[in-house]
């Protein structure tokens, strides 16, 4: 064997992703078709973990509230967050912008702090006890309007997903900014000594050839959002007030882990729920790849 | 070309939308920095006056610093991100190099079984993960950070290095070999300092989600001693909400750090995803 060297060169890589990634995936996976009785032994028990958590009704109504909210969240990234970096990123690619570096730098800066910290500095800012938003809507004349946001189950949920958009939009600005500067000169070009107008230009040459790097922000917010634990966790607790109303999947996976109140957790039934958020996953990323990027890549030059 | 957005009036629009959301992306954080070093009184009279004279105070922090172990999170984070992020760049450089230059039975299928972790969130395998390390008796080290991050980090570090490495032209390793320079000595003294920009590229982007991690500290290592930046903030608030002097330096402190790296290595993180992007 005088190709040894390959093997030298994956090993530690290999290695290390596996057993600290890849084998804990399977391993969970496996481990969600096992129960645990009182005295710690676990046997295999089939399906009857998920069943509970469908059927039994204190388990599927916290599982399909979970289910929901993530979705919400999703949805309010992805009709909120993506567009506005859409249209930050079409701003910042106008040819002979001045200030465009200032502005990127700064626009992407909350991207990089932690969401437990962001989490926190908003907390502050929307709470009623130091009034920031309140007397900086009452300088608009909307002071009227100001509601402890955070605090209500009708409104906490959207407002946790408007604080998360507001710190990440950073990232679909970038990727669509790059997937802008990347469109050939010459169409544009072209089209503009045809006549047509910016508006049109955007619509008809440079949205569609966009549009890969849109279905790839789609797919990674999605990843993202569905995995989605730090600012609830930071905000409000492993509980997810209030009554549950900000609950995602990452959240419900913990509790039913580590267990929280008069519930202990579980491994096996956070298994459970771990596997089940892999499937979601793994429905939008397969989606991604049959569908969308498929149908995609034919605008692609 | 320019004519169409030079307009003064369509930029003057453009700026005002841009400069808008700009200030709206810095509002908080300006607030939290310029709050920190103000006096309870002053934080709650005029939250949005900057620190003056008679206002100035510098309590919370004193407080945060004595009361809490703030020096030694910064110490833990700092190792775990450093220790994590030298295995994913050694690691991942290798692994991208054997990948993309030898053909070998099952190079593809390697390839794609690294590149299914940049998919899947390996949070989804927290609980054998945790399992695995009480096993082998790691549990509340930064070793244990370490590892999992590692393991974490590397399947987007072997796909941006392999690109890179694809680009390097032939004739030099060809021409190393005729010298009969031995493979290692090729990876280590001549493609490595050929992929230098792009280790540095994924460095920033390893670095970002180590760093700020809740999820694994809380879970791996929550211990006193082994506690990170991002979770002892959370802890230390958790504690301290009502004493606004302190959790707005708590806050502070934690963010100091990040703008300071943002400040030196911004342009090297925007011209990767950038670049990264157009390809």
């Amino acid at each position: 064997m005088k190709r040894w060297h390959i093997v030298l060169f994956l090993a530690p890589a290999v290695l290390i992703y596996s057993v600290f990634s890849a084998l804990p995936l399977l391993d969970t996976l496996r481990l969600g078709f096992y129960a645990t009785n009182d005295a710690g032994a676990s046997h295999f028990s089939g399906l009857s973990n998920y069943l509970t958590i469908l059927t039994d009704p204190a388990w599927s109504s916290a599982f399909w509230n979970a289910m929901c909210n993530n979705f919400k969240f999703f949805l309010i990234h992805l009709l909120i967050q993506n567009p506005i970096g859409l249209i930050l990123a079409t701003f910042l690619s106008l040819k002979g912008l001045k200030f465009a570096r200032q502005y990127r730098t700064f626009i992407f800066l909350p991207t990089l702090l932690s969401v437990v910290i962001i989490g926190f500095i908003w907390q502050l800012i929307l709470s009623p006890l130091w009034g920031v938003s309140e007397s900086m809507m009452n300088f608009v004349g909307l002071g009227a309007y100001f509601q402890p946001w955070l605090g209500e189950e009708g409104s906490a949920l959207i407002t946790l997903a408007l604080i998360s958009v507001w710190q990440f939009v950073g990232i679909p600005m970038m990727l669509i900014y790059a997937a802008l500067l990347a469109v050939p000169e010459d169409i544009v070009e072209a089209a503009y000594v045809e006549g047509a107008s910016s508006w049109r230009i955007f619509w008809e040459i440079k949205l569609p050839l966009i549009l890969p790097t849109l279905g790839l922000v789609t797919i990674l917010t999605y990843v993202g959002n569905f995995n989605a634990f730090d600012l609830i966790y930071s905000v409000k607790g492993a509980i997810a007030g209030p009554n549950y109303s900000t609950d995602i999947l990452g959240t419900l996976f913990y509790r039913t882990f580590f267990g929280y109140q008069s519930q202990i957790g579980s491994p096996t039934m956070g298994a459970a729920v771990a596997t089940l958020m892999f499937l979601v996953i793994l429905c939008g990323v397969g989606a991604y790849f049959y569908f969308v990027q498929r149908k995609l890549t034919r605008y692609e030059l | 070309m320019k004519k169409n957005i030079c307009k003064p009036l369509s930029a003057f629009g453009v700026h005002c939308m841009l400069g808008g959301y700009t200030l709206l992306a810095l509002f908080p954080i300006v607030l939290i920095l310029m709050n920190a070093f103000k006096t309870k009184a002053a934080i709650f009279d005029n939250p949005l006056a900057f620190p003056t004279a008679e206002t100035f105070f510098l309590g919370g922090f004193e407080k945060v610093i004595a009361k809490s172990h703030f020096m030694l999170y910064f110490g833990n984070s700092l190792t775990v991100t450093l220790a994590s992020l030298a295995l994913i760049l050694l690691f991942g450089a290798m692994a991208a190099w054997a990948l993309s230059e030898y053909k070998f039975r099952g190079n593809r299928i390697l390839a794609i079984y690294m590149m299914i972790g940049i998919m899947v969130p390996i949070r989804l395998g927290t609980v054998s993960i945790l399992e695995l390390i009480v096993q082998l008796n790691l549990i509340n080290t930064l070793t244990a950070l370490v590892l999992v991050y590692t393991a974490q980090g590397l399947p987007l570090a072997v796909m941006i290095l392999s690109e890179f490495i694809a680009q390097i032209p032939k004739e030099l390793k060809e021409a190393a070999r005729c010298d009969g320079v031995s493979e290692f000595k090729i990876f280590f003294q001549v493609i490595l300092p050929l992929i230098r920009p792009a280790v540095a590229t994924v460095a920033v982007f390893t670095m970002i989600p180590v760093w700020n991690d809740l999820w694994f500290p809380l879970i791996l290592a929550p211990g006193e001693e082994t506690q990170t930046v991002t979770l002892g903030v959370q802890q230390f608030i958790g504690q301290y909400v009502t004493d606004w002097n302190s959790v707005l330096a708590a806050l502070s402190l934690a963010v100091i750090p990040v703008l300071i790296l943002y400040s030196i290595f911004s342009r090297q993180l925007i011209r990767g995803l950038t670049s990264g992007a157009v390809k």
